[in-house]
């Protein structure tokens, strides 16, 4: 995974609460066996018009007009706002892999489901909870000025709008350093191998019927 | 010094290292795969060239795309066969265990692995599935992951983890004659919403799940995902050691008495502190109906869609098709569902069974379904006669998989139209683009069928 850097995004404004993994990335494109290529189907009932399905080219359809993500002024956005309970439903890291496929570097809202904010972090995603206030404070300054974007240091922990205004996040230090260093994981977990197979002596020992097969 | 909670006893006795950021490094002592979250990880495995870990910890099982009837036409969708030939291409090359298409064990990977004794108590059970859930029912510390933590498992045996606080739901009382534990469950979503549990491992205690039976149980473990916790757990009793026994994969002689005397202390200790407790009170329960496009947004059979004065209940409304204020038994409806991993075990079927019997459902209904959860349970239907009623009645009997839950098959809703479901999910789109449901209980969804609109089956509703 690639070391998260600082960035400065657009952000863009999806106001609304337990927006469900089925809602990212419908089911039908789950039928891929590929990691690749799920954020032109990202939010797909509600950016097209139309029925979408895996393998159709996206280019020819009709979008709609209304969704956040098809406004001229939101183009290329980098950052995500958005309601309570993101990612809610299923585990499904198709998710994820849409947000970063399209473009989405961060994702900022009041709180997050365990599954979906997990499966961020192992696709070089940040997300960022914060409170109440200030969610409310930048969807304002996301709908009211074009072109709001928003400073993102992660190992600041700090979000800078274009006034100066800081907005700063809490986030668990090993998350942090996942990001920050883009750690393969397995390999971290392989480095304790020794404590692995002694753990799995003892435990077949206390508990034989787990290993009969 | 505190007691444990059972949550607390399934962690540490699966705890490989703590590490000095905090997280803590998990054992999994089985990891259940499908076609849908598992292709990639696969290939993250042989890219990377590794090796699975403990091979037979794994066991595998198509059901997201399988098709629910013709089945012996094959796959027709290229996509979904591809996904499945991609399934069956790994389980082979890997040597994993798998219930292949054909097996006449096959069915959907929560049932299946209860059924055959894969899930025991004690152990901790992944899934790249969010209703891993439930298989907590048999006190067992089981939770969905991500592609990567798939991959993680095949690889390590192992998952980072942080440790969840421990809630418990205390449910005391008796459910009313008629009262399914998808009830209790839709009834527990409502009072906590669908964030409630976020961050927690919910514990289920109390005499009214003491009483329900082991299929009750994963109903309403299934779906402690819809309340925002990964994780949902029940104690070991005599009811779970009942259910395990004599399964295909469970021990058997030395081993069971070894297993079941250790299966025994996996509960709560009396003077557990949980972070939090809610109490429930099962007397309370009506049948339970949801209106909207979130598990939460749900009301007795015998209410009515609720007012909101701010206006947040209106996309939900706009989609759904409804109103507030409408009573809920004046919704009609085009489509039935009996099946998913909540609701597709042999009692399910028994439950809808008794309430179609001799009845036959109504014109406006387009298409009523019943999809058992696995080979086994259609074989054990179709022996105490079960597919007959439905089929007499006008339900179709089709052969199992995830099918009209999330309508990755064939089976789906068509825009606009509404099913009573017995699924776990009412999201925009779930069961199919522009679908509506609402999610009920085996007997309700039954009762809708025979009505066309919803009933109150715990009362004379057929008069």
């Amino acid at each position: 995974m690639e070391k998260f850097q600082t960035f400065t995004g657009v952000v863009a404004p999806l106001n609304r609460a337990n927006i469900d993994t089925d809602a990212i990335i419908p089911k039908q494109f789950l039928k891929s066996i590929h990691r690749t290529g799920f954020g032109s189907n990202l939010f797909d009932e509600w950016r097209y018009l139309d029925h979408g399905e895996p393998g159709q080219d996206c280019s020819n359809r009709t979008l709609n007009q209304d969704f956040v993500l098809n406004q001229d002024r939101y183009k290329g956005a980098s950052i995500l706002l958005t309601g309570e309970n993101f990612g809610c439903g299923s585990s499904r890291e198709h998710a994820p892999w849409a947000l970063a496929d399209f473009g989405f570097k961060a994702i900022i809202a009041e709180s997050f489901a365990d599954i979906f904010y997990n499966n961020c972090f192992k696709n070089g995603i940040l997300p960022i909870t914060l409170n109440k206030k200030d969610i409310q404070a930048l969807f304002e300054n996301s709908e009211s000025k074009p072109g709001f974007s928003l400073n993102v240091k992660l190992d600041k922990q700090s979000l800078t709008d274009p006034s100066g205004n800081t907005f700063n996040f809490e986030l668990e230090g090993f998350r942090k350093d996942a990001l920050l260093k883009g750690l393969d994981e397995i390999e971290l977990t392989l480095s304790f191998e020794k404590d692995i197979k002694a753990f799995e002596e003892n435990h077949q020992k206390s508990q034989p019927w787990l290993f009969t097969e | 010094m505190n007691g444990k909670t059972l949550f607390d006893k399934l962690w540490e006795s699966h705890l490989v290292r703590e590490n000095e950021d905090g997280t803590s490094l998990l054992y999994i002592d089985r990891q259940l795969i499908h076609e849908v979250t598992s292709p990639q990880a696969f290939d993250g495995m042989r890219l990377a060239n590794r090796s699975l870990w403990r091979t037979e910890s794994n066991v595998a099982v198509p059901d997201h795309n399988i098709p629910t009837k013709d089945r012996d036409k094959g796959i027709q969708d290229p996509i979904s066969k591809l996904q499945v030939d991609t399934l069956d291409k790994n389980c082979d090359s890997f040597q994993i265990k798998e219930f292949k298409i054909s097996d006449p064990n096959q069915g959907i990977v929560h049932v299946i692995g209860p059924e055959q004794g894969l899930t025991l108590p004690g152990m901790t059970i992944v899934c790249g599935d969010s209703h891993t859930s439930t298989h907590g029912a048999l006190g067992a510390l089981a939770f969905g992951i991500g592609t990567s933590e798939v991959e993680h498992v095949l690889a390590t045996q192992c998952l980072i983890q942080q440790k969840s606080k421990n809630m418990l739901i205390k449910v005391d009382g008796k459910l009313k004659q008629g009262i399914t534990a998808k009830d209790l469950i839709l009834f527990i979503i409502g009072k906590i919403g669908t964030a409630g549990g976020t961050g927690y491992a919910i514990e289920f205690g109390g005499n009214a799940i003491k009483a329900l039976s082991m299929e009750g149980r994963m109903t309403v473990c299934n779906m402690t995902i819809e309340a925002g916790a990964r994780a949902g757990l029940i104690a070991v009793d005599q009811t779970t050691l009942d259910y395990i026994n004599g399964k295909p994969f469970s021990p058997k002689g030395e081993l069971w008495e070894l297993a079941s005397e250790y299966w025994t202390t996996l509960q709560s200790d009396e003077d557990a502190v949980f972070d939090k407790t809610i109490e429930i009170n099962a007397n309370d329960i009506n049948p339970m109906v949801t209106w909207g496009t979130s598990p939460e947004l749900v009301v007795d059979v015998e209410g009515k869609i609720p007012f909101s004065t701010n206006g947040e209940f209106q996309p939900t409304l706009d989609y759904m098709g409804l109103e507030m204020g409408e009573p809920i038994k004046d919704i009609l409806l085009d489509k039935i569902f009996i099946g998913s991993c909540t609701n597709s075990r042999i009692e399910d079927l028994r439950e809808a069974a008794k309430v179609v019997e001799g009845k036959i459902i109504a014109d406006s209904i387009k298409l009523a379904m019943v999809v058992p959860g696995s080979g086994p349970v259609k074989e054990q239907a179709e022996k105490e006669g079960l597919d007959k009623i439905f089929l007499n009645a006008g339900f179709e009997w089709r052969d199992p998989g995830c099918s009209m839950c999330l309508a990755m098959n064939a089976d789906r809703l068509e825009s606009g139209e509404r099913c009573a479901s017995t699924s776990n999910r009412n999201f925009e789109g779930r069961q199919g683009s522009g679908g509506r449901t609402h999610l009920v209980s085996p007997a309700m969804a039954a009762a809708a069928a025979i009505k066309g609109h919803f009933v109150n089956v715990t009362t004379n509703w057929n008069n």
